[in-house]
């Protein structure tokens, strides 16, 4: 349904996307996921045709967005980061007027909008101001906006941005619902949301492809490491961290050993490791040969906020062609 | 060209929901409706001296009553454009629908006409309201309707040129007020610098004074048309609305 191949676009002084290629195939939703900057809106508006890439070639449906972007756009609906709502219309007319923009028209038209009000839950607000909605409205018109041509993809600019946790599941079972008729890839830079709606991610940092994947995998992925959270304590001197950090570091297994803070006497490290079922006993015991206190071993819990860090930190990755062939 | 409607019909509702509309309708019709009553107390006045003073000075409602107020309605035109071609651009710019019409099924050249057109009806609608003045001339006097016309159209076309200007500013600022001042600066620009001509015959000032607006207004305020005039406008309306749609392109290569 999309097909993205080396899509580049530099300004003057930066590269915002760099050289991405993915694939998002028929019905799937797929996140797009990133740090603010990362070039996500970027690469949004590279697909909807609102800007043009400086190099590589985007298609749509079968469609290029440079060399025919009408095409494109018939078969694509957009939800930017700020609806695109004008404040002196009421609801019903501004999705009649996007409507006709989208070349419906008669009685199509009306039944589209009728559908799409009560698709998204706006229609107690038809005969309402835009500029008067609350922020919750403004995103379901936005959404109801975006889908009214019943487009074959859905591309969405951080649906969930602004909006408080009620509306923001509400949001998400909205974007779940639409999956089956529409493909559809929404940014965000907030994981949870991405692990409850999305099949696969594609994760950017600085313009470029770190990872795509379905969540599952990524998921995974990251179990075959782990992450644990330890404290330990001095028993009749005080610990000092940096010597305990090297020692836990020797044990074999352990990937990596970060100081989270001390407390009083306690000393607080998180600890990644293999994921085999000797590097818990193998710490215990280094840290009672080493005449410490154990308090506290506990596996913390993985989520893609580990992956994520993983991902676009600055920490060691293991290769990313392998994830991308996964994924095929 | 349906498109360009749909388009149209939106801007000329935007105009009509907010105050705007009202706001320039209602201050057109005080300050002409002043303009003319103020021209027609002189014209009653100069008639009724040269009877006094026995030599009947042959008075004509066309030459010494329309014609001055056409130029006058032209004037206060000059004040009004900007502020209906201020939000075309930067207001959708400045709240970011601008992404809806350009991710739209529509043509740049689409968006652009149909806002432009929506400025000139509105325009049109300023200058319907003159005809209202006018209508008195024909129910107490007899003037010529067929200059009237021409006045008008010429007042369409200037009007349709200024307007194409100020789309274009429009197109290049986030902000009204700048839009609307600059807009405002420019028209104003084009309008005097018909001046040089009253004291400088040379080509620069030759030049000068055709580029001004008010030159070419001249024929049609006497009931003439001239098509080099009529050229003039309608090469103007094209430049504006060619750099806007190169300024919209542009916006896209930059933001």
């Amino acid at each position: 349904m999309i097909t993205v191949t080396e899509l580049t676009k530099k300004y003057a002084r930066h590269t915002a996307v760099d050289h991405i290629s993915f694939e998002v195939h028929k019905g799937e939703i797929v996140g797009f996921l990133g740090p603010n900057g990362a070039g996500k809106t970027t690469t949004m508006r590279m697909l909807t045709c609102f800007l043009p890439p400086t190099s590589g070639a985007a298609q749509v449906a079968g469609f290029d967005v440079l060399e025919q972007p009408l095409e494109v756009k018939k078969r694509i609906g957009y939800l930017p980061e700020t609806p695109p709502l004008y404040p002196e219309m009421r609801t019903q007319e501004y999705l009649a007027f996007v409507g006709k923009l989208k070349g419906l028209s008669g009685a199509e038209l009306r039944k589209r909008v009728d559908y799409v009000c009560e698709r998204c839950a706006v229609a107690d607000v038809k005969e309402k101001l835009l500029g008067k909605l609350s922020r919750g409205y403004r995103q379901r018109v936005g959404l109801a906006q975006a889908i009214i041509h019943n487009p074959d993809v859905l591309i969405l600019d951080e649906p969930t941005a602004g909006l408080d946790p009620k509306q923001i599941n509400e949001t998400r079972d909205l974007i779940k619902g639409l999956a089956g008729d529409h493909t559809i890839i929404l940014s965000t830079h907030i994981l949870p949301e991405v692990e409850q709606t999305c099949q696969q991610v594609i994760i950017i940092n600085k313009g470029k492809l770190v990872a795509t994947d379905s969540v599952s995998n990524l998921q995974n992925r990251a179990r075959g490491a782990e992450s644990l959270l330890l404290e330990i304590a001095g028993r009749n001197s005080e610990l000092d961290p940096a010597a305990a950090k090297e020692r836990l570091e020797r044990i074999s297994g352990v990937s990596r050993v970060t100081f989270k803070g001390k407390r009083q006497n306690r000393t607080v490290f998180e600890i990644e490791s293999r994921k085999d079922g000797f590097v818990r006993g193998d710490l215990a015991r280094a840290i009672v040969e080493s005449g410490w206190d154990l308090n506290e071993l506990r596996p913390t819990a993985v989520s893609l906020e580990e992956i994520f860090l993983q991902l676009t930190g600055d920490k060691t990755l293991p290769p990313m062609e392998e994830a991308v062939g996964a994924s095929r | 060209m349906r498109n360009v409607w749909i388009i149209c019909r939106k801007e000329l509702g935007s105009y009509f929901v907010s105050p705007i509309a009202y706001l320039l309708l209602t201050m057109f019709a005080v300050v002409f409706g002043f303009f003319f009553w103020n021209a027609l107390g002189y014209f009653v006045f100069m008639g009724m001296s040269s009877q006094m003073r026995g030599n009947i000075f042959p008075m004509n409602v066309n030459e010494q009553l329309i014609r001055p107020l056409l130029s006058n309605i032209s004037v206060i035109g000059l004040f009004l454009i900007p502020m209906i071609t201020m939000r075309l651009f930067a207001e959708e710019k400045r709240t970011g629908t601008i992404e809806l019409l350009t991710t739209s099924p529509v043509r740049d050249v689409e968006v652009i006409l149909g806002k432009w057109l929506a400025a000139v009806l509105l325009y049109a609608c300023i200058l319907l309201l003159t005809a209202l003045n006018f209508a008195f001339l024909f129910k107490y006097g007899n003037p010529d309707w067929k200059p009237l016309a021409i006045g008008y159209l010429g007042l369409l076309l200037q009007a349709g040129a200024l307007l194409a200007i100020g789309t274009f500013i429009s197109t290049l600022t986030k902000n009204q007020i700048i839009a609307a001042a600059a807009t405002f600066g420019v028209c104003l620009l084009l309008w005097v610098l018909e001046w040089v001509s009253g004291y400088e015959t040379a080509t620069w000032a030759r030049v000068l004074s055709y580029m001004s607006v008010i030159t070419h207004f001249e024929s049609f305020s006497k009931g003439l048309l001239v098509s080099k005039d009529a050229v003039y406008y309608v090469t103007l309306i094209f430049l504006g609305l060619f750099l806007t749609a190169r300024s919209i392109e542009s916006l896209r290569w930059r933001s």
